[in-house]
């Protein structure tokens, strides 16, 4: 069989089995089987793609069988695969604890297709070789996003999306304008050929204002230090299903954006760009410690910690050194992994006690032990306690830092796990020890339910700290990749 | 011809910036309509206003405008279509369940609703 469109399938069986469940609005029994179907379909054939692309190299196509600049073309590296496959990986997770937790009303009104639309444009925005398509594929994400935050509509819910939704807009107008000025420098749009295409000019000043820009249009998605205003407010409005998925998947999509832009194009005045995203990035930490030590609610204390490791996945990428990068991307899977554990364990504690303020709640440890040590697990987890999953990462993002001489910001970035751990600590403090408060009636059995998906996502976390040793060669070659820009232009654009 | 454009174009975004800054949902509504405006015609205007035919194959025509500007436009314009009327759906329900379109009003946190 000839696997040259296998790079297609991750993007196009969630489309297919989206609109499938279009047809079957009123039948939700089918709608979660044909979903959970779909996802593991998906899932399997992201697996077979990361075997072929540790085996055969870069995988790319181009749609049409034009030849490379002129068609559209995908392209599936080691990151981009690693990517995909994760996202699919907890999206299965996010939709089993949705089966109990998002309520049967939502389940009626095209929840499970959004997701699935949401998933198709994560992929595809993972996959794609040509800037003016990631524009497409982050709208489709975008606007299966919208249809999530505000699915319910709640009164609060309606607040905060007009400001999701108004925010993101501008974002993609400014997108569309960056693209205008790149294309009217470099006169392409494949990202393998604009590379090549600013390697001949040398960057000069003009690419280095439109590399501004990109880190301004993608910091907006991926909540980058003055630009993630929008994020605490609107993540605290839909229910907690969509919150995992948004926080475990839809910063990271900026984040796979600027890592991919700054090591493919703007490569000729790090001195400029790359100190940007660093002071940036580290700016970005400190407001996320900040805002993780000054509340008393949960939603908003684990809200904080993903700025908190979005800035410390860029820091890692603006090294430029071998080290620094192969880190980030060690800890961009991990944050993405252990922050949907984190939000689903979240999740059960707010339906557990009723409310998501720290203050009335305390003792669950003696009514709910399992979900206590789960929790305790997931927060060593992303603290990097050394045999879990967040330490390999921090290891050598910090050691990348010190290689490239940033001392300062290397211990602002070690110290911030600290705070990490202490605002997490605090949670379980507050809910877990102390007097037991009374607790509203609840449900044993959908509590199990929703034990399962997190359960799952805790042991895979730990399964991936682990087997670190094993992963090595995998996050070596997306690294390489990374710092090697040739490899993906001669794979692209093959003569 | 193109200077001409980034004027226009310049005191586009200068209107829609001030719209969104307003306090007004419509207003506001009003300006992300300018702003794609501003950014299809930028978009139009970056690929170059040369070219004294439209793109269409037909016989003897050598100098014809550049495709490619013309169908990313197209692309946009639809995405910021239905972005739009999603918004505007959005506005009307957020009215009729806050009664008001005053952005100052629409505050709250977890605490107090």
């Amino acid at each position: 069989m000839n696997m040259i469109n296998l790079l297609i399938l991750p993007i196009l069986l969630p489309f297919l089995f989206a609109v499938i469940l279009l047809f079957l609005k009123e039948n939700i029994r089918a709608q979660r089987l044909l979903t959970i179907v779909g996802l593991v379909v998906s899932l399997a054939a992201a697996l077979r793609l990361i075997w072929k692309v540790k085996t055969a190299g870069v995988q790319t196509i181009t749609l049409g069988s034009w030849p490379a600049p002129f068609g559209i073309s995908l392209v599936s590296d080691m990151l981009s695969v690693l990517l995909v496959t994760t996202s699919i990986l907890i999206t299965i997770l996010i939709v089993l604890y949705s089966f109990t937790a998002i309520g049967e009303a939502r389940e009626r009104f095209y929840y499970y297709p959004a997701v699935l639309f949401m998933l198709t444009g994560i992929n595809g925005a993972f996959t794609t070789g040509d800037i003016f398509n990631m524009f497409v594929f982050f709208e489709v994400l975008l606007i299966a996003s919208y249809v999530l935050i505000v699915l319910g509509g709640e009164k609060r819910q309606l607040r905060e999306s007009i400001k999701y939704l108004l925010v993101n807009v501008i974002s993609s107008a400014l997108f569309v304008v960056t693209v205008g000025l790149l294309y009217s420098v470099v006169g392409t749009l494949n990202m393998a050929d604009i590379s090549a295409k600013i390697a001949e000019v040398g960057q000069p000043g003009i690419i280095t204002v439109i590399a501004v820009l990109f880190l301004l249009v993608f910091g907006i998605k991926g909540a980058l230090f003055p630009l993630y205003f929008w994020l605490p407010g609107s993540y605290s409005a839909p229910p907690m299903p969509v919150l995992a998925l948004f926080g475990a998947l839809l910063t990271k999509v900026g984040l796979y954006a600027i890592t991919r832009t700054y090591t493919l194009f703007f490569i000729h005045d790090v001195a400029f760009t790359h100190e940007l995203l660093l002071v940036l990035s580290v700016l970005t930490v400190i407001m996320g410690c900040v805002g993780a030590l000054a509340y008393f609610d949960l939603k908003q204390i684990i809200i904080y910690n993903i700025i908190i490791a979005v800035g410390v996945i860029l820091f890692g990428v603006s090294q430029m050194n071998e080290a620094g990068m192969s880190g980030a991307i060690f800890y961009l899977i991990h944050d993405m992994l252990i922050k949907a554990a984190l939000f689903i364990l979240i999740g059960i504690i707010i339906s557990v006690t009723g409310t998501s303020n720290l203050r009335n709640m305390g003792g669950l440890m003696k009514t709910h032990t399992s979900l206590g040590w789960m929790y305790l697990i997931t927060v060593f987890g992303l603290v990097g306690i050394p045999p879990l999953s967040g330490f390999i990462g921090k290891l050598l993002i910090v050691q990348g830092g010190f290689e490239a001489g940033n001392t300062w910001a290397t211990v602002i970035i070690l110290i911030s796990s600290i705070i990490v751990l202490l605002s997490a600590m605090r949670i379980f403090v507050y809910a877990f020890w102390g007097e037991p408060v009374k607790l509203p009636k609840s449900d044993r059995r959908s509590y199990r339910k929703e034990m399962l998906p997190a359960t799952l996502l805790v042991v895979i976390s730990i399964v991936y700290g682990v087997s670190t040793e094993w992963l090595i060669p995998y996050m070596a070659d997306a690294s390489d990749i990374l710092l090697n820009p040739s490899i993906y232009i001669d794979a692209v654009l093959k003569e | 011809m193109e200077l001409l454009m980034a004027i226009v174009i310049g005191v586009l975004f200068t209107a829609a910036v001030y719209l969104i800054l307003s306090r007004s949902l419509l207003r506001i509504i009003f300006g992300t309509g300018l702003l794609s405006h501003g950014a299809h015609l930028l978009l139009l205007t970056m690929g170059g206003l040369g070219g004294t035919s439209p793109p269409v194959l037909a016989e003897g025509i050598t100098d014809y405008a550049d495709p490619l500007p013309q169908a990313l436009i197209l692309t946009a314009i639809v995405i910021s279509f239905g972005v739009t009327s999603f918004i505007l759906v959005l506005a009307y329900k957020t009215y009729s369940k806050h009664q008001t379109d005053n952005m100052d009003l629409m505050r709250g946190n977890d605490e107090h609703d």
